[in-house]
């Protein structure tokens, strides 16, 4: 898939019919080269209290390869957003980064000037917000919108601008009719592929996405995630999608990074974490909801609450909640382990300890809890 | 047996449009037949604009019915005179809202709404009694220790804690019936079975019905007894969670559940039905709703509605195709 010209990118409204989904869906798209697109090396993000720092993003590493699409899930509170917000260097006072790189295409974006930021923004880098609602301006249209995210980069005749603004509508699903329409004459989940429409405007290598499905209902929020996907498959963008809900993203994300407490606890390949997660709390947040099929069971949930970062808990951070915790796990904070039996997943979980690798019993009761 | 709540052919319309003369006539909710027994949970199941909000709010009494009626323990709602009549009817089915950052006062602390529900609601109790019975509620709804969580304000509590003071809120009240509208959609995936197994032990040892509007039919089958679907102001299918959840009849009903992300199993792609916006309810025409997005349509969908029919026992469908009327000879 090469860098598709608008011309290319241009289709009729009635090719987007879900049916017609490319088979390969499921699968993880085959990244196109081995280069990561964007690498965060050891990420520090901290908010300023009265109180002292609050370290919301703890060393965080993450690799991004072309046309990858990353979930990144937890709480709320885990410092996902956080994150997301430092990866698109979009972080204001309290916060600041207290250390760590933003690699992205080689550029470290927390040294580079403004001036360079905003030249690679929505041109490379594009960010699509939690609620539609609010990011939209409700009292300019649609295509007002665009042409000021068209107008800071290029200076493009009116024309042009148009054409173009209608041709990402189109490639959303949304009649261009709709450019002149004001964001509360469309739906939620109108509003949500509208901004996603505005983040294609220049086919950014990478899209970060900060739950753009949690205030849609079930069935927007499935034809979106597949409109996504499809839209990925096609123009060959990067992904970066955060939310709260592990499920949502099983069948879209190549791979998922589990965040708990700051600290990624888990990153593997998505289809490795959900049939073996290797962690407890991701074993936790999978059993974390009912399925509509097989047996009713009861569930508990993940017991406690997530802790406060300003005191995290000594040792591994999950300890307090952890259904399989030991006496170690109180006092050692465990690091990411390469697993033994996937070379693919890292887990925060001493029962992955290279040296002790506690024992294989822990292992098979972390997998089973 | 009577049942707790009842409706009869409950319907409500909002003028939409604002010309002097000429306006038209949104029907968020059209005939619909809602029963509740006690010591159940009924979910309310459909998606954005499908009126499954509005119909919490007719029977909360925020609006009064275009047409239809409600009876409550066998008494017509619209007989209901006098400020006495009204509080008993809100204490008895209060309502919990869907974003528990908004629905609490934040500059007094979480035990002040409880309280003050108490002195409206049953001015009989004594001070001590009241504490007592606050006490009582937030350990219901599972904050422990009570005596601690009451002194915190809003701010202090996590969204799912809040959620439950909601809850607590409305227990004090010895309801029959609670109303909550989307109670768990604002809360994270992994605190909302906390709620849910709240809501089951709220009608195990409490005896509460309630009545649970949600878009997330997965949790619904995790805590109802009985469900019904909503598709354009219309309830396009009813019956015993899981006899409908087993085996759904009607094409929304099965597009639902066919949206339910679910990594246990591999991804099914849908049709076209699940691109489709809402259907406009604005001077509706006779047909099904659901017609223009459903795969299965007949021409006569366009022309006539279908009606609910029985396909199982206490099972009920409204689908030409599906559930066809049985032809009179």
């Amino acid at each position: 898939m090469s860098t598709p010209t608008p011309g290319d990118v241009f289709r009729e409204e009635s090719s987007m019919s879900t049916s017609t989904l490319p088979e390969s869906l499921p699968e993880s798209s085959e990244p196109r080269s081995s280069e990561p697109l964007l690498d965060v090396r050891d990420l520090r993000i901290v908010y300023d209290s009265p109180r002292g720092p609050v370290e919301a993003c703890s060393g965080v590493n993450l690799t991004v390869r072309p046309g990858e699409f990353v979930g990144i899930v937890g709480e709320s509170g885990c410092g996902k957003s956080t994150l997301l917000f430092g990866i698109a260097q979009l972080h204001s006072a309290p916060a600041r980064i207290a250390g760590g790189e933003v690699l992205f295409r080689g550029k470290d974006l927390v040294s580079l000037p403004i001036k360079e930021l905003n030249d690679l923004r929505w041109r490379n880098l594009a960010v699509v917000m939690q609620s539609a609602m609010n990011a939209l301006n409700p009292v300019r249209t649609i295509g007002d919108q665009f042409k000021d995210a068209i107008l800071a980069h290029e200076k493009w005749s009116q024309e042009r601008i148009r054409e173009r603004s209608a041709e990402v509508l189109r490639l959303v699903s949304i009649d261009p009719v709709h450019l002149d329409s004001y964001p509360h004459q469309l739906s939620g989940g109108m509003r949500q592929r509208a901004m996603i429409a505005m983040a294609l405007l220049f086919t950014p290598d990478l899209i970060v996405m900060d739950e753009p499905t949690s205030a849609l209902d079930v069935v927007a929020q499935r034809s979106l995630m597949v409109q996504i996907k499809e839209l990925q498959q096609e123009l060959g963008f990067a992904v970066v999608f955060v939310t709260h809900d592990m499920s949502l993203v099983s069948h879209f994300s190549d791979r998922l990074l589990v965040m708990y407490a700051g600290q990624v606890v888990e990153f593997g390949p998505t289809r490795e974490v959900f049939d073996t997660p290797s962690h407890p709390y991701s074993k936790s947040l999978l059993d974390a909801f009912p399925s509509i099929r097989g047996p009713k069971v009861p569930l508990l949930g993940i017991p406690g609450d997530p802790p406060n970062l300003a005191n995290p808990p000594e040792g591994c951070r999950f300890n307090p909640r952890c259904p399989v915790v030991k006496e170690r796990c109180r006092s050692e904070a465990p690091e990411l382990y390469t697993l033994a039996a996937s070379p693919d997943v890292e887990s925060r979980c001493l029962a992955h300890h290279p040296t002790n690798a506690l024992d294989v019993e822990l292992v098979s009761e972390v997998q089973s809890s | 047996m009577t049942p707790l709540l009842e409706t009869r052919d409950l319907s409500r319309h909002f003028k939409v449009g604002g010309k002097l003369f000429s306006h038209q006539m949104l029907h968020a909710v059209d005939d619909v037949n809602l029963t509740i027994n006690e010591r159940e949970i009924v979910a309310l199941v459909g998606e954005s604009g499908s009126g499954k909000s509005t119909m919490a709010r007719l029977l909360a009494q925020v609006y009064k019915p275009t047409t239809g009626q409600i009876t409550f323990q066998g008494k017509d709602l619209a007989q209901l005179r006098g400020r006495k009549a009204q509080l008993k009817y809100r204490s008895d089915v209060p309502m919990v809202f869907q974003d528990p950052f908004a629905s609490l006062n934040p500059v007094y602390k979480v035990s002040h709404g409880i309280k003050r529900g108490l002195k409206l609601h049953r001015p009989e109790l004594s001070a001590s009694e009241r504490h007592e019975e606050l006490l009582r509620v937030v350990s219901a709804v599972g904050l422990n220790p009570p005596e601690e969580i009451i002194e915190r304000y809003p701010y202090e509590l996590s969204g799912g804690q809040r959620q439950r003071i909601g809850f607590a809120q409305a227990l004090a009240y010895r309801p029959k019936l609670i109303l909550a509208d989307e109670p768990v959609s604002m809360l994270d995936v992994s605190i909302r079975i906390g709620l849910l197994n709240v809501m089951a032990k709220m009608r195990d040892e409490e005896g509460v019905s309630i009545l649970y509007i949600t878009h997330d039919i997965a949790s619904a089958r995790y805590v109802s007894d009985r469900v019904m679907v909503m598709y354009g102001g219309h309830v396009v299918e009813a019956g015993p969670t899981e006899s409908v959840l087993a085996d759904p009849q009607h094409p929304y009903t099965q597009l639902l559940l066919s949206a339910v992300p679910d990594p246990r199993a591999p991804l099914e792609i849908t049709t076209e039905a699940a691109k489709a916006e809402p259907p406009a309810v604005i001077d509706p025409q006779p047909g099904c709703r659901f017609r223009a997005r459903c795969p299965i349509a007949i021409d006569r969908c366009a022309h006539v509605t279908p009606l609910l029919q029985i396909v199982e026992p206490e099972h009920t469908a409204a689908c030409h195709v599906a559930a066809p009327a049985p032809v009179a000879v």
